[in-house]
């Protein structure tokens, strides 16, 4: 396959960015999305040019941490991660245009590099149920319905890669947001805490600078790991719940 | 060099409660004047990070990834084994125990092992505790399957990403360290060399991957939960991230290095599609529980899938049922993999060539789609994701892969190094998988040493030590090492060569693939020895790193990466050699029974291989830990 590239390039955070055109001419459709960039990569340290950077690990669509918005879509045009869309999704003669997340409270840090620790600032304000190591009860002692441990792995089988605000034309961080406040609100173990963590969550999903939702449901449509908005739904209750009853008023 | 496992005396079973009444305990107003540094999130990192701040430690922790939630336990699919016996199926810890020795194939040490199997019942209930999700039944209690061959059902699990929901547990735990300001956190940041001063370990030297600087950060303590080191072989199924760094370095600042040579390669990966492949994907070895394994009879050379059906029966080789008739396509990881490289090595390989059969034709005749869709849903969506090809109605490729390594830093039983104050926890560690490790082994391994073992035994170190003994970075043990770590990157960047890092990289992984691989013989050994060797002096003159310290690098970060990979590759060829017997997951080809199985020396290799670095270019040397066993006797493997 022939491939043409415009992919975004910016040195740094300060730096302007621009566009830059490459031409990739041996491109297998066998090739997973991040091999071609490898490619691609390989062949301008040969030319003496600075390789694009960009985010990847562990290459099997768990990890979370690729995130490149292709032809205007996070993850490019199927519902999964960047790492797991393979050439075979493109045509021969195709041009893709490739660019980082773009979101306030994501800025960019290279390329397309993003920094996403807000999202890890956001838990820190309350993602976590309170239990020191050892002395818990035994494992069979909390018995939890199936329909909720279920619902609550729905929840918690975000990989927390951003796409749902990369989608968002508000950036908004809700899809993300609401699936951490629903695994534990679903669950027992996370009741003692389940007010004062959705106003806390909340609150610093804001400070963050992330944008409201206004239900276009694009989140829910780029999702890799088709985490369903009616988590939103239910962020929303539980902060309207644990505001009519705040201890923080 | 004596080395001292400190195993405690005793019954195995009073061992662990034993020792650690027998620790000396920090004062818990005292806790706080303590610095302690984790390298790595993993299940290993977070859970120790969180248990030791918890206590009332200081806690600085590293990982290079942008978040910790991304370290490679994320990747972890099967489940996670613990001795509940919830299953009212004879599960007990010492079942647990058994099993695990004799599964590394008796080159573990007995006291360690039997510690994780105690302690595995107390990680399911503070996973639970947390919030994880597990598989549960409709009563509402937790559901359990039988894994990777075991006789009972002792595998708690999360759908297929039990890696991901037991690292959110202990990443949440982390979170509300952080929260506490008990933990200060470094994302992207990769930790270059270990400082040791009069003998101990007392900090690090760290690289800020976005800026590029280079800082030192002094500590009571220590500790690498680093992971494993299969991207030895440029093509694993660890995350492109994975390296041995931290663990090399601390190697050269005089930790042993135990068992390198053992290396698991699982049975079941995505076989290799082109010169581009950058990493190898796994899939559940369930599949192996409905899937025949064949290739051809008379070699096909480019065999498609789609043409499989054109194979009659009578042409085909399902080569494991036929040659291990009782076990068939259930052997272990091992026998699987290693028969599939002969099949291949015969030239009936199908696809490139480098590819088996995985055959679900006849579970689909015999359950109907619906059954095997409900088993292998997801498995086959990502098999077809990736291929192109659909399960369902071709069968797939396969091809074994590097998936683990047993080997790794020795520690004794405190998950201390050679070097007094450096731990190694996790993957990272030698400890507890011998030569070969089980299914769903690895998390529980990770989680027992975080949680349940290091906050006990890093307590005796510390209250021994006192928290006056510590050395600030302006000292000249960190200055040094910071002037080492400065001038390693001017170099990297300073040859400008013709060859990317990656060139090099493959080049090292293919050797060690083909030599120090699924199968080994003195010749390879010595030949790779000799490549790698080579590669190595091309490579400090040859390869090309753009780009400057000063900022985001990934180049410069690959290179130094390589760089120590193919330093440890020489040392894994170099255990490879000594141990001339076949066991676990290595494989000797002059080891061998008369009818082609694995044939181990217990006389002669009843030891933990642990190698001391004596500088660059001179030959490492070999001490060995005799291992003891008193409860579990000896006996062959057998699976015919």
């Amino acid at each position: 396959m022939k491939i043409t590239l415009k992919v975004w390039r910016q040195k740094s955070k300060e730096a302007k960015g621009e566009f830059k055109t490459y031409q990739l001419d041996h491109v297998s459709q066998d090739m997973s999305f991040l091999e071609m960039f490898d490619v691609l990569n390989n062949d301008l340290v040969k030319k003496g040019e600075d390789p694009v950077a960009f985010d990847h690990d562990c290459r099997e669509g768990i990890c979370g941490m690729c995130s490149m918005y292709i032809n205007g879509r996070p993850h490019g045009p199927l519902q999964t991660t960047t790492c797991q869309l393979h050439m075979r999704s493109f045509k021969d003669g195709q041009t893709i245009t490739v660019e980082p997340w773009r979101a306030k409270a994501f800025p960019i840090i290279k390329d397309l590099v993003v920094d996403r620790s807000s999202f890890d600032r956001i838990q820190q304000a309350g993602g976590y149920i309170s239990v020191n190591t050892g002395g818990v009860p035994d494992a069979n002692e909390i018995a939890i319905p199936k329909k909720d441990a279920d619902a609550a792995f729905d929840a918690a089988a975000c990989i927390q890669c951003g796409a749902c605000v990369a989608a968002c034309k508000n950036s908004s961080a809700m899809l993300f947001v609401s699936a951490k406040i629903s695994q534990y609100a679903l669950l027992p173990q996370g009741q003692p805490e389940r007010k004062t963590r959705a106003e806390n969550m909340v609150a610093q999903m804001d400070a963050e600078g992330f944008g409201a939702c206004s239900n276009t449901l694009a989140c829910e449509a780029e999702c890799p790991k088709g985490i369903s908005v009616t988590n939103i739904a239910r962020m929303n209750r539980e902060y309207y719940v644990s505001k009519l009853s705040s201890d923080n008023v | 060099m004596k080395l001292d496992s400190k195993i405690p005396e005793g019954p195995l079973a009073e061992k662990w409660s034993k020792h650690k009444f027998n620790l000396k305990l920090v004062n818990p107003a005292n806790k706080r004047k303590y610095e302690i540094i984790v390298v790595g999130t993993g299940l290993a990192g977070a859970s120790a990070a969180a248990s030791l701040a918890e206590l009332g430690y200081n806690v600085k922790a590293f990982c290079f990834q942008d978040s910790p939630r991304r370290a490679h336990s994320i990747a972890a699919q099967g489940g996670i084994n613990a001795a509940k016996n919830y299953r009212n199926d004879g599960d007990s810890v010492y079942r647990l125990f058994y099993d695990t020795v004799k599964g590394g194939d008796y080159r573990a040490r007995e006291g360690n092992v039997y510690r994780l199997a105690e302690v595995s019942v107390d990680i399911i209930d503070q996973c639970v505790a947390q919030g994880v999700p597990f598989a549960r039944e409709y009563g509402g209690l937790l559901d359990n399957r039988s894994f990777g061959g075991a006789q009972v059902s002792r595998t708690f699990y999360a759908r297929g990403q039990t890696g991901q929901q037991l690292l959110l547990g202990a990443y949440s735990a982390l979170n509300r360290q952080i929260a506490n300001g008990k933990v200060k956190m470094y994302n992207r940041t990769e930790m270059l060399d270990v400082v040791v001063s009069d003998g101990k370990a007392r900090g690090i030297i760290t690289r800020d991957l976005i800026t590029g600087k280079i800082e030192a950060h002094s500590g009571h303590a220590v500790l690498l939960c680093t992971g494993g080191y299969g991207n030895v072989f440029f093509l694993s199924t660890n995350a492109k991230g994975s390296n041995v760094t931290a663990a090399w370095r601390a190697h050269k600042k005089g930790a042993l290095f135990g068992n390198p040579c053992f290396t698991q390669i699982h049975p079941t990966c995505i076989p290799v599609s082109g010169d581009h492949q950058s990493k190898l994907t796994l899939m559940s070895e369930s599949l192996r529980n409905d899937g025949r394994v064949w290739v051809p009879k008379v070699a096909r050379p480019g065999l498609k899938a789609v043409d499989a059906a054109k194979i009659p029966e009578a042409e085909r080789d399902y080569f494991l049922e036929r040659k291990y008739p009782s076990f068939g396509n259930l052997v272990p990881r091992d026998v699987a993999s290693r028969n599939a490289k002969y099949a291949c090595d015969e030239g009936k390989g199908v696809g490139s060539g480098l590819a088996v059969f995985l055959d679900f034709a006849d579970a689909i005749k015999r359950d109907g789609k619906k059954v095997i869709e409900a088993k292998y849903g997801n498995l086959f969506d990502m098999y077809q994701q990736i291929t192109g090809d659909n399960p369902y109605e071709v069968p797939m490729m396969i091809f074994p892969a590097v998936h683990y390594t047993m080997g790794g830093l020795w520690v004794d039983y405190n998950l201390q190094t050679t070097v007094p104050g450096l731990y190694a926890l996790g993957e990272a560690n030698f400890s507890d998988h011998g030569a070969n490790r089980l299914g769903a082994s690895a998390l529980m391994q990770g989680l027992a040493d975080g949680y349940f073992v290091i906050p006990y035994t890093i307590g005796d170190y510390l209250a021994n030590l006192g928290w006056s003994d510590k050395i600030g970075t302006d000292h000249p043990a960190f200055r040094e090492a910071l002037e080492g770590v400065n001038s390693r990157l001017n170099k990297l960047l300073s040859i400008k060569g013709k060859k990317t890092v990656d060139e090099f990289h493959r080049e090292l992984g293919l050797t060690m693939w083909d030599y120090c691989g699924m199968s080994r013989t003195e010749e390879g050994l010595k030949k790779a020895k000799k490549k790698i060797q080579e590669l190595r002096a091309e490579f400090w003159t040859n390869v090309n790193v753009l780009g400057s310290n000063n900022e985001l690098n990934q180049e410069l970060e690959k290179a130094g990466r390589v760089a120590d990979f193919m330093e440890l590759g020489e040392l894994m060829v170099d255990d490879a050699l000594n141990r001339s017997e076949s066991c676990g997951g290595h494989f000797r080809e002059e080891s061998q029974t008369p009818d082609g199985e694995a044939l181990r020396k217990d006389d002669e290799f009843a030891y933990v291989a642990a190698w001391e670095y004596k500088g660059d270019n001179q030959p490492e040397v070999l001490h060995k830990e005799e291992l003891v066993f008193e409860n579990v006797k000896l006996t062959q493997r057998s699976y015919k």
